[in-house]
């Protein structure tokens, strides 16, 4: 019977979605991992989902209530005038906290609570769907724009300001994708896996393959690969989507392992040629 | 004929929360090499990014020439553990072209940085900012880590900055100011 639901229409939507997903967040993860940021990511889908749970608590839609909550916390980030991995555990702490009271006052909070944790793709709607499009359509569109930026302010951190260039546009766009993808990504796949999407596929794309372009398509090969994998395994054998996504994307990460040895080798070998 | 005036820093003092540098002037004429020296701490780079407005100008004023384009060059880069950026990729972030870079570059530029040692990775950032098209470089501690090699590649790069372009460089070792600077200025607090 499983065999066929993964034919059913009924689930082209959320397969859909997680398909559109896979390729956006695996792209943002290697923004974010790029810029040492990737612990931000799972403190903003811990407060994208206690976000969402304060809407549904207050009979509001939960992808607002997400995008609210997590919009408020990248804010806050910019006023602060050193962020680092304190401040997104602080988050993480916060967001898991927060989810859980909310949920504790509700009706059947611990369910909306896990759910949010969990994930529930299956129930992707079509509003789920056009957002994640226009998240991966917008990324794919500012790709070329917004890594150079990105990157000159990773190593030259003052290049802008010393030039008179505007930072706002760089900065307001990547943080607003930054937002989109973790809020899209906690309401549909559940904050965990979101944030496995996120961290996974970048850890593996930065050491099997050389160069920018090339680390960031193989990342997105990989976040892709492991969404159809877990996407059919799941259907197959009735489990949970959200945790086998992270049991894939986890099991994915030990290709970091086949590539390490051949880094190793190629590092001693450069080192041989060039001593110093 | 008299050369142009670049950056013109008059009485500033700068800092962050409070004064750590000044008060100091001094103009950078078109291709000029300012040598910036004095102790741990006393603001030399604090001075460098009040000029590119990191850090707070509490009193004197900094003018810049029109269209005035920098590039600083920053004590201490992080070399990032895992990433696949390849030299040539990173050589090319400020609009300096990999194809004519300096020969000591040539083996860094198909590496990525993460196989990089802390003296190639500083040779390669303080390369690329040199090598940039920006009319002023800002160079703070380029000698970091550099063994004689890279070192002598430097200083042949400072030699030939052009006329148009000037460098300010940041050092505590007194004798390479000496042989690269037609000004050293000693900044204390």
């Amino acid at each position: 019977m499983s065999e066929w639901l993964l034919f059913d229409p009924m689930f082209r939507v959320p397969f859909l979605t997680g398909l559109a997903l896979a390729l956006a967040l695996s792209l943002v993860g290697a923004w974010l991992r790029m810029r040492n940021e990737w612990l931000a990511a799972l403190g903003l889908s811990q407060i994208a989902a206690a976000g969402a749970m304060a809407a549904v608590w207050l009979h509001g839609p939960a992808l607002l209530g997400a995008f609210i909550a997590a919009a408020i916390a990248m804010l806050a980030r910019t006023t602060l005038p050193r962020i680092g991995n304190n401040h997104y555990a602080l988050m993480i702490l916060i967001g898991w906290s927060a989810t859980l009271m909310i949920g504790s006052m509700m009706d059947h909070g611990n369910v909306a609570g896990e759910t949010f944790l969990r994930g529930q793709l299956y129930f992707a709607s079509t509003q789920h769907l056009v957002t994640a499009l226009i998240l991966l359509t917008v990324v794919a569109v500012t790709y070329r724009w917004l890594s150079p930026r990105l990157l000159t302010a990773r190593f030259f951190p003052d290049y802008h300001q010393a030039n008179r260039i505007p930072v706002w546009p760089y900065r307001t766009c990547f943080a607003l994708i930054v937002i989109t993808a973790v809020v899209i990504g906690t309401t549909t796949m559940g904050a965990f896996p979101a944030f496995a999407m996120l961290f996974v596929p970048s850890w593996v794309g930065f050491v099997i393959v050389d160069g920018w372009q090339r680390s960031v398509i193989a990342s997105m090969l990989v976040g892709t690969a492991a969404y159809l994998i877990a996407f059919v395994v799941a259907m197959l054998l009735d489990q949970p989507f959200g945790p086998m996504l992270t049991i894939v994307l986890v099991l994915a990460g030990t290709l970091r392992f086949f590539t390490a040895r051949r880094r190793r080798i190629k590092t001693i070998a450069v080192d041989d040629l060039h001593p110093y | 004929m008299e050369k142009k005036v670049l950056l013109a820093l008059s009485d500033v003092v700068a800092g962050y929360a409070a004064p750590v540098v000044g008060p100091l002037g001094f103009e950078l004429q078109a291709g000029q090499v300012i040598g910036l020296g004095g102790s741990n701490g006393s603001g030399k780079s604090t001075l460098l990014r009040a000029i590119t407005g990191l850090s707070k100008v509490f009193s004197g004023t900094i003018q810049r020439a029109e269209g005035l384009t920098i590039v600083h060059q920053w004590q201490r880069p992080e070399l990032p553990p895992e990433l696949a950026l390849l030299g040539s990729e990173l050589y090319a972030l400020l609009g300096a072209d990999p194809a004519g870079a300096p020969d000591v570059l040539c083996p860094l530029m198909k590496q990525p940085l993460s196989t990089m040692s802390g003296g190639q990775f500083q040779l390669l950032q303080t390369m690329a900012a040199l090598c940039s098209p920006a009319q002023v470089v800002l160079m703070d501690e380029p000698t970091n880590n550099l063994d004689g090699d890279a070192m002598d590649a430097l200083s042949e790069q400072l030699k030939h900055i052009g006329p148009d372009r000037a460098v300010i460089l940041v050092s505590h070792e007194h004798d390479f100011l000496q042989s690269h600077c037609a000004t050293i200025i000693e900044v204390n607090r």
